[in-house]
């Protein structure tokens, strides 16, 4: 099964993100903190509505 | 209970588990390719990989792993299908460049997203397994397939480049040159 990728079509940064210290804190460079804020961003947002299709396919695919 | 009743279990249990990986997948799908669009299409064909294939995987073991070596290898192939390298975000990268001097002397996320676009895609996944993604060498060596060796070599480097590059986006705000970044393999 084939699933193409799609095309780019909204905005390509959606907002704002917020800041960090360039110089980091506690020893740590400011980068390996932003890093981590960058990550840890992604994981805080709930999933785009796409992925009900995904979850269709999902439960669909149970019996495969 | 019954065999076919275990097989359900299991099953259940499988998509419960892959499910609460998503937005892991999705975090380090977005530092990969660095475009939300590209990474959620990442996400959905690396999930549905991972459910075709979910007799290969073995309970107890770290389902991130898996299906993080499964997305990784998915966005290489893409990558050199596609050359989506080439492809990230133009107009935010040009930003790196036209930052005003007198700008405050804080970077923000985008700006870091836009420096791991900077790195070669080798250097920018380990950075990510390691340094964002809490994965140990080991694991993360296991995940792109590599020596444990040339993992730390490349997060090494890979950490080296972005503090060069962040601090040239601070000196770029102060109206000094920035300077270029060398060396982008192993």
């Amino acid at each position: 099964m084939e699933y193409a990728l799609s095309q780019p079509t909204g905005p390509k940064i959606p907002k704002k993100k917020p800041d960090f210290n360039p110089d980091g804190k506690g020893g740590e460079p400011g980068w390996a903190d932003g890093l981590r804020q960058l990550y840890n961003s992604v994981l805080q947002e709930p999933l785009p509505d796409s992925f009900d299709d995904l979850l269709k396919k999902l439960d669909k695919g149970k019996d495969d | 209970m019954t065999e076919d009743t275990a097989v359900c279990a299991d099953t259940e249990a499988f998509k419960h588990e892959l499910l609460e990986t998503l937005p892991h997948l999705r975090a380090f799908a977005r530092g990969l390719s660095g475009r939300p669009d590209v990474a959620d299409d990442l996400v959905q064909e690396t999930a549905i990989k991972a459910w075709t294939a979910r007799d290969r995987f073995t309970p107890g073991t770290s389902m991130r792993a898996w299906t993080f070596a499964i997305l990784r290898n998915h966005y290489l192939s893409e990558l050199r299908r596609n050359r989506r390298q080439v492809d990230y975000d133009q107009e935010a990268a040009e930003r790196l460049l036209v930052k005003d001097a007198d700008q405050e002397e804080r970077l923000h996320l985008d700006d870091m997203q836009v420096a791991l676009q900077e790195l070669s895609p080798e250097r920018r996944e380990a950075v990510l397994l390691v340094g964002a993604g809490g994965f140990t060498y080991e694991e993360a060596a296991q995940i792109s397939d590599c020596a444990i060796g040339t993992m730390k070599s490349r997060v090494a480097r890979a950490r080296s480049e972005l503090a060069t590059i962040l601090n040239d986006e601070n000196r770029s705000r102060k109206g000094q040159p920035r300077k270029p970044v060398k060396g982008k393999t192993d």
